[in-house]
């Protein structure tokens, strides 16, 4: 592909491409990576700029995620920029080799194209793939369009080598990865402005040995764990720091939460990813018939902005929770975390849980009315989670 | 906004097609959205695309259900499956065929019809192989005629953007499915 067809001009692109776009524009040194569908197209126009020599990064090969992510680790350590890519199962399969990234205090980038876990064998997009590594101690962005996708990849690096943490951005599976939409391409020198090359004070060296990772008693382990907190709580800051920068010199911000329409709503939708962008036209037709209906996006789920969550939905009177995903047995997600924000506020709203959209299922606009009209009327959730559409 | 969306085989191009229409749109100052069927695509196998375009940002992400127009690079699909389904009334539909006008015209009264002979320019410019043409450029070029949403010029330096074999006798194809497309105006 000729460089003047890249930098600086808005192209149609793929949200699985606009990820190897900025990838390409971070000027990641190696990228380990196994295809799967919906995530092999990232990889594969990233092999393709390696091979150009238009990226010059090590493209490493390997026989499976696990693989893939312990290349990754064993790149960062050396102190090189690392990216890997993956779905569903893909990223179940790297599990083990997530801790590792995070207790490295290694600044992997990933992203993780959301894919349903099987079986029922799905390739379709749901969050339980992403939510099932909540816990590792990874970031987690959560995307809404195809520029996002890319503004969120640079700015992931900045915030991972920043804080020493690793970051995965996670878009859905076909309605970003595979559709195309006009996506702003940055200049590379803009980039390079925005995102210096990384430079870590420790790193593998053949000239200066040192071990990383070794055995950890318990006079010591409590710490490094305390520590990783501690990195988390500065991601917080360093997120909203860096999406400021990002606005001063590509003039877009999309902020670790978003404010939609939530002053003086009585009713605010909590949304995550694509259901967000149909929402927003839900929200605008309920406002123009005088209904008071807000929305809040949550772009950056950990670590989890809580004090914005707090400040924005202690003001409504009820709360609606949209979630495409299942903790089986409890509720969804998203909506367990938007309770446990705000338990131990005085002024607190009531939350209503969905659980929408699993594996694909497309999400209308008249699901997200029916949410609305339900919540309005009902005085109580009498369920945990409400399932919308079953077909039984 | 315009909603169209694309009835193909696996390997006819619908979704390169697709996506080279929403690049001249693009080119042309609208917002745009294209994407595939959500699945596993084979070839051979009935594949559908949509496109979205507008003067707005486009925010919505669900399928098109009620799309303005229609095209169908494969005449057989309309034995196969309900190709109208949900086409708003005087949607135009597209089809690719040797047969006139009037051969369909009776089937889709509510409709407006256009057909042109694709597969026959495909095979004239060596497009694809004699059993399975690749057509979808010169269908653009027959869409481009009967709608004044977008240039030919800009859909044929779209072409050269995503069409990297061939891209002469693509280019070609399309300026004659635009030449002889046949339409009820």
């Amino acid at each position: 592909m000729k460089e003047s067809l890249i930098y600086g001009k808005k192209k149609v692109v793929t949200g699985n491409h606009a990820v190897s776009y900025g990838v390409l524009l971070s000027k990641a040194e190696v990228i380990a990576a196994y295809p799967i569908t919906p995530q092999t197209q990232i990889v594969e126009l990233l092999s393709e700029f390696c091979a150009s020599g238009l990226l010059k990064a090590k493209f490493i090969k390997v026989e499976s995620e696990h693989s893939a992510m312990a290349a990754c680790v064993g790149a960062a350590a050396t102190g090189c920029r690392t990216f890997t890519a993956t779905s569903a199962h893909g990223l179940a399969l790297m599990h083990e080799m997530l801790h590792w990234a995070v207790g490295g205090r290694l600044p992997i980038v990933l992203a993780n194209v959301n894919r349903a876990m099987g079986p029922g064998w799905s390739v379709w997009t749901d969050q339980n793939d992403s939510l099932s590594q909540r816990d590792v101690g990874f970031v987690q962005f959560y995307c809404e369009s195809n520029q996002e996708v890319l503004d969120t990849t640079i700015q992931a690096f900045k915030i991972a080598e920043t804080c020493l943490i690793p970051v995965m951005l996670v878009l859905d599976a076909f309605v970003l990865s595979h559709t195309s939409e006009p996506v702003d391409i940055p200049y590379q020198e803009d980039v390079d402005k925005f995102l210096p090359p990384y430079k870590p004070k420790y790193f593998l060296d053949v000239n200066d040995p040192r071990a990383f990772g070794g055995l950890t008693s318990p006079d010591h382990y409590y710490e490094i764990r305390y520590k990783i907190e501690e990195a988390h709580r500065k991601a917080l800051k360093v997120s909203e720091e860096v999406d400021n920068e990002f606005y001063q010199i590509f003039g877009r911000k999309y902020g670790v939460v978003e404010s939609y329409q939530c002053e003086d709503a009585k009713l605010i939708l909590v949304t995550s990813g694509t259901i967000t962008g149909t929402a927003r036209q839900v929200i605008d037709e309920e406002r123009s018939k005088g209904k008071r209906v807000g929305l809040l996006k949550i772009r950056l789920f950990r670590p989890s902005p809580i004090s914005q969550i707090k400040e924005i939905l202690t003001k409504a009177e009820k709360v609606a929770v949209i979630d495409r995903n299942i903790s089986f047995g409890h509720s969804g997600i998203f909506c367990q975390e938007i309770k446990s924000i705000l338990y131990n506020e005085i002024r607190r709203p009531m939350v209503f849980g969905f659980v929408i959209g699993l594996g694909g299922r497309d999400v209308v606009p008249d699901d997200i009315r029916e949410i609305i009209d339900f919540t309005y009327k009902a005085d109580y959730p009498e369920e945990m989670v409400y399932f919308r559409g079953v077909r039984l | 906004m315009v909603e169209i969306r694309f009835h193909g085989r696996g390997g006819q191009g619908a979704v390169i097609a697709s996506e080279i229409l929403a690049s001249a749109l693009f080119k042309e100052g609208y917002y745009c959205q294209t994407f595939p069927e959500f699945g596993v695509e084979r070839r051979g196998a009935p594949v559908q695309a949509f496109l979205r375009f507008d003067k707005k940002p486009i925010v919505i992400r669900y399928k098109v259900y009620h799309p303005d127009h229609i095209i169908i690079l494969d005449s057989v699909l309309l034995n196969q499956i309900n190709v109208t389904d949900g086409l708003k009334p005087y949607g135009t539909i597209l089809i690719n065929t040797n047969k006139e006008i009037s051969f369909y015209s009776s089937f889709f009264s509510n409709y407006k019809v256009a057909v042109c002979d694709a597969t026959q320019i495909a095979l004239k410019y060596g497009l694809g192989t004699k059993t399975a043409p690749i057509i979808n450029t010169a269908m653009l070029g027959a869409f481009v005629r009967i709608h004044s949403f977008v240039s030919l010029d800009s859909v044929l330096e779209s072409i050269k953007e995503y069409v990297e074999v061939k891209q002469e006798e693509n280019i070609l194809a399309c300026r004659e499915a635009y030449e002889k497309v046949r339409f009820e105006s």
